[in-house]
Formats: C-alpha cells, sequence, structure tokens
C-alpha cells in the first residue's frame, strides 16, 4: 500500500547495557550468561536493610558519552523509584533517573542530518523471566522462574527527540549512535544478545502539517533489520487506518518477526501511575569538573571521523569506509594490515577486507578477531598480487584457504603451485615453441582477415598457456605473443 | 493498569476522593474493606492538608529538595565483591525451580 501525503515522525528509545565489571549498585559480576541467581546479593534481590552505591565507572561512561555528543551535564542528576508490580524487579521498584537525569541535550549526525537526543538516564535492568506452559507466552503460563543475574546491571537508556522521518533513518540512527558506543568502549551494543535494545514512539500526520499524530510505541525489535520492519509495518497500519476514518490509540505494541507485523498490549501505567519519587538510599550525583575533564579527554576517535579519514588516506568510497568502520574490528585489522604493507595499496588491503572478508565473516557469523588470517598475512597475500606472482583470481583462491586455515599466503601459493611464470625469456621461449609447433595455424593468421586472425590468436595463446599449465602471466603472454605475431607479419 | 480513575498529578487536590483511594490502594495491590477506605480517605486528606500548608508558601527560587543530606557523590570502584550462595538465597523462597525463583502467574489468562 501506499503512505502517499503522510509523514512518519519518529523518536527511538535505546536501552544499552554498559559495560562495566560489576552492576549499577553492588558489586556482582556484571557478566552474561552465568548459571541462574548466581551473581546476586542482598542489594539486588532488594533484601531489608541493604543500600545501593553507585559505580563510579558507570558515571565515568556516561560523562564520556556526553563529551563524545555534546550533552549538557546539569550540576546535579538525581535517582528515582519507578514503582511498578512484576516479579522481575524483586524490589517491586526499579531504580531509575526521572525528573533530573545525569544527561541532556545531546545530537548525533546522521547522514548529514542532525538527531537531536532529548536525554540520557541511568538505570536498573531487571531480572530475566521464562514463562512456563503456554508455549512460554505470559499470557497462558501457568507460572514463571525468574532469574536475577541481570537485576542491577546498568543501563543507560538514551532518548531521541522525535527527529527522525524513516524507518531508513532510525537504522542508520541507531546504528551510529551503536558506532559511537563501541568506539567509547561503554557497551557491547549487541542488539541480538540484547546489550542494546530499541523501541520506537511512531506516529503519522499529512504532509505540512506541524502537529503531531498520536504516538504508538513498539517494542521487541531485536535487530537493526527488524527495527526498520516493524517501523515500516507501523506507518503502513496507522496511514491506512487514518484514511478509513478510524483513530488511531495511543498504546504499546509488539513487533512480531515470525508474523511481520505488530500487535497491541493491554494498556500500559501511565506515567504518573509508575508513582515515581526521589530514591532516598541514593544522594544526588554532581560530577566535578576533574570528572568532567577526565571524561572528556578519554574520548577515542568517533566513527565519522574514522570513516572520513579512511576515505581521505586510503582513497576508499564513502560505503567501504563505513563498512570497514561498522564491523567489529575490520577498520584494526585493516590498519595493520597496511602497516605491514611491502608491496601493493591501502586500497587494496580495504578491497579485499570489504569484500572477500566481509563475505567469508557474513557466510560464517564469525568474528574478524578469530580468524586465522593475520593482519600481516593480508599485507602478503596483496603483496604477491602486486608483484605478478599470482593474479587477482588466484588471489581470491588463496585467501579462501588461509581464511579457514592457519597458512600462510606464500604457502599456498607454494603448495598449490600456483606461482605465475612471469620470467619473460621464460615466456618467450614458450611463444617460440609454440608457434614453431603450429605453423599451420601461423599461416592461416598471416592469410587470414580480421575475424580469422582473432580466431587463430586466441588458439595460440590458448596452446600457449596450456604448456605453462595456467601459470602464465596473462599480461605478459599477451604482450609476448603479439610482439611475436606481428614479426610473422612484417 | 489504568482502570478509569484520574491520576494525582499537579497542584493537590483537596480534599481526596474514594475513588482517589481506591486508585492508589489498587496500585499498591492492597484490599481494602470499605471501612479501611472510608478511614484513609479522611486520614489521607489530613495528611494532603498537612501538605497543602506547605504548598500554600511562597516557595519560588527554592529549588525542590530530593535529598536532605549534605551528601554527594557517594561512589564506590568497579570491583566485584563476593556473591551470595544460591542455595542460601533460594532457600528463602517460597518455591524454587531449576536454581530460579518460581512465581505464580503474572498476568490473569482473561
Amino acid at each position: 500500500m501506499t503512505t502517499t501525503g503522510y509523514e512518519a515522525v519518529i523518536g527511538l528509545e535505546a536501552h544499552v547495557e554498559l559495560a562495566t565489571a560489576t552492576k549499577l549498585f553492588c558489586g556482582c559480576p556484571n557478566e552474561f550468561g552465568a548459571a541462574p541467581n548466581t551473581h546476586v546479593c542482598p542489594v539486588c534481590l532488594g533484601l531489608p536493610g541493604s543500600l545501593p552505591v553507585l559505580n563510579r565507572t558507570v558515571v565515568e561512561y556516561a560523562l564520556r558519552f556526553a563529551a563524545a555528543l555534546g550533552f549538557r551535564v546539569p550540576d546535579e542528576s538525581i535517582f528515582a523509584r519507578k514503582n511498578y508490580f512484576y516479579p522481575d524487579m524483586p524490589k517491586d521498584y526499579q531504580i531509575s533517573q526521572y525528573e533530573e537525569p545525569i544527561l541532556v541535550d545531546g545530537a548525533i549526525d546522521v547522514d548529514g542530518v542532525r538527531i537531536g537526543i532529548e536525554r540520557a538516564h541511568l538505570e536498573e535492568d531487571t531480572g530475566k523471566t521464562t514463562h512456563m506452559g503456554g508455549g512460554g507466552r505470559i499470557h497462558e503460563a501457568d507460572y514463571s522462574l525468574v532469574d536475577y543475574n541481570r537485576a542491577g546491571v546498568p543501563l543507560m537508556e538514551i532518548v531521541s527527540r522525535p527527529d527522525i522521518r524513516t524507518a531508513e533513518q532510525a537504522r542508520a540512527y541507531v546504528s551510529e549512535l551503536r558506532g559511537v558506543l563501541k568506539a567509547l568502549g561503554v557497551s557491547d551494543v549487541k542488539m541480538e544478545e540484547g546489550s542494546m535494545r530499541v523501541d520506537a514512539n511512531v506516529s503519522v500526520r499529512p504532509v505540512g502539517t506541524e502537529a503531531f499524530g498520536t504516538k504508538v510505541e513498539i517494542k521487541n525489535m531485536n535487530s537493526l533489520r527488524s527495527l526498520g520492519r516493524a517501523i515500516d509495518f507501523e506507518i503502513e497500519r496507522q496511514v491506512a487506518a487514518l484514511e478509513a476514518g478510524e483513530r488511531i490509540v495511543q498504546e504499546t505494541r509488539h513487533w512480531d518477526e515470525a508474523d511481520g507485523r505488530t500487535h497491541g498490549m493491554r494498556t500500559k501505567e501511565g506515567s504518573s501511575d509508575y508513582r515515581y519519587f526521589p530514591e532516598p538510599d541514593l544522594v544526588p550525583v554532581a560530577p566535578s569538573d576533574a570528572m568532567r575533564a577526565a571524561a572528556a579527554a578519554s574520548v577515542p576517535e568517533l566513527p565519522a571521523a574514522r570513516r572520513a579519514r579512511l576515505a581521505a588516506d586510503w582513497g576508499v568510497s564513502d560505503a567501504d569506509a563505513r563498512v570497514l568502520v561498522d564491523v567489529d574490528g575490520l577498520a584494526d585489522f585493516a590498519a595493520a594490515a597496511v602497516a605491514t604493507l611491502a608491496g601493493g595499496t591501502a586500497r587494496d588491503v580495504a578491497n579485499w577486507c570489504t569484500g572477500d572478508v566481509m563475505a567469508y565473516l557474513n557466510e560464517t557469523g564469525l568474528s574478524v578477531e578469530v580468524l586465522p588470517l593475520a593482519p600481516d598475512g593480508l599485507a602478503e597475500l596483496v603483496g604477491l598480487v602486486a608483484a605478478g606472482t599470482i593474479s587477482r583470481n588466484q588471489a581470491k583462491d588463496v585467501l579462501a584457504e588461509c581464511l579457514r586455515t592457519p597458512k600462510r599466503p606464500a604457502q599456498v601459493v607454494q603448495e598449490r603451485g600456483l606461482e605465475q611464470v612471469s620470467d619473460a625469456g621464460a615466456l618467450a621461449a614458450v611463444v617460440d615453441e609454440v608457434l614453431a609447433a603450429n605453423a599451420d595455424a601461423v599461416a592461416e593468421y598471416r592469410s587470414g582477415d580480421d575475424k580469422a586472425r582473432k580466431k587463430k590468436r586466441g588458439f595460440l595463446m590458448g596452446e600457449c598457456m596450456k604448456a605453462l599449465q595456467g601459470q602464465g602471466n596473462p599480461q605478459l603472454l599477451n604482450a609476448l605473443l603479439d610482439e611475436r605475431l606481428a614479426e610473422r607479419l612484417a | 493498569m489504568t482502570d478509569g480513575t484520574t491520576p494525582i498529578t499537579g497542584p493537590i487536590r483537596h480534599p481526596i476522593s474514594r475513588a482517589d483511594v481506591e486508585h492508589v490502594a489498587r496500585l499498591a495491590r492492597l484490599a481494602l474493606t470499605d471501612a479501611e477506605v472510608e478511614r484513609l480517605t479522611a486520614d489521607l486528606a489530613a495528611v494532603l492538608a498537612h501538605a497543602a500548608d506547605v504548598a500554600a508558601l511562597d516557595l519560588d527560587g527554592v529549588p525542590p529538595t530530593a535529598h536532605p543530606l549534605p551528601l554527594r557523590n557517594v561512589l564506590r570502584d568497579d570491583e566485584v565483591r563476593p556473591t551470595l550462595d544460591r542455595a542460601e538465597v533460594l532457600a528463602a523462597a517460597p518455591v524454587a525451580e531449576d536454581g530460579r525463583f518460581r512465581v505464580p502467574r503474572i498476568l490473569d489468562p482473561s
């Protein structure tokens, strides 16, 4: 269906798990995958008499993020209790920030468009509930089991302004945000593993109008792809409803990856129903000038700057620079290869990385750091092609083996006997032998028209390659054959 | 889960209505008898009247007090501390299963 005549207004809430050693308010390990309820203590279990104490590193990470994206850090921020009844938090409240978040008014540039970020605040992650019976769905379950290892893991919730207009732009925003958080080293930001979760607020309005339509919150998207699909579905659903004369209901809808639709949930508790109030057990956070300065000094090169530098220094396209910087470790791998380059160019290295190496990573789901190929191995391969030892096509086969085994490219070339014959004297001798052995063909070449000559030349080239078992340097061989045939015509 | 009553927001409404008390009781999952609702409506009205005395003062320029202590930045280093023994933790739970807390059905099947 068409959504012509309407525009979407989209705001995103990203929940990012911070990569600290311990939880937000206690010394339990912040570590994924442990046996259930082994990373718990009186604080994160909400046992009587326990008191939360804020993790210093969490504050440092938030300040680093602030310095990277130009947030204002108010003099003081406070924590609040968000009260609700659900067994994923043993306290029956979640410690969050409500009225005075730690960061306000940031922004990020996404493909030349500045997307505002209203606020970023700190809060506890919740425990993990598993619903038993009824196919694992909460509505039909007989009972539920709870693991509190994740309860109290530090989250930063990053709330964009409603500056996003399309699903594509939403994906690009999350991708850029992810890249920044990863570069800052404050989170793993893996959507598939839940260390980054993104909810979207979506409304539509007729093009040219200013007032916002009724917004719907969509949840449960666990990849960039499903985020884009869910937003596109929701825009079409809302436009279709308005076109049919219906009203949009303000609600929370869950994305179902399997059927590709959003589904309405029960009406959620309104904000005031959470009965937020200041957390009496935690004093305000007032970042000192020294903490702010240390955070600013800890900001590394951000992805946008790195992409621009790679494009300028290596001559790669913007799209390739994006792949290099976006894929975990790929730009570092390429840079290490370029540093050991003896022949060939940085651009050659980048092309192999964004081409064959990426294809292999996509196909296998592996990450760069587990590849048996070392950066200097890729540099060696580029050098072998640049020196004419192997052709580009042969290099593809060599690389394919080096991506799977710990062998060096030179070793593979030797084992397979792939070295091209690039010695002009040896090649000339072969050409002369072939011409002598095929006197008939040479005679037909001399007397034939252009078409016949082309055919005979192709035949003779094939014979030369056959004599060289396919290992003749094709450029040199072509040049030599042309030279010798020209002599015959003279 | 909203139940049709008006959430308490903005200026303090005085006196508090029975419906407000029932709404708050519902949010706190308290099963109150009619007599208790009656008594609490009067009690809470008195509490709100006291709050209204404070609200009546000219407080322009006085920042809201989130915390009475003159303390800021109570922080701890990001170092792992010992956790509790799981058997001990689960022994305190009414029911445990498979290393986890077992809780009753969360939503009504309706």
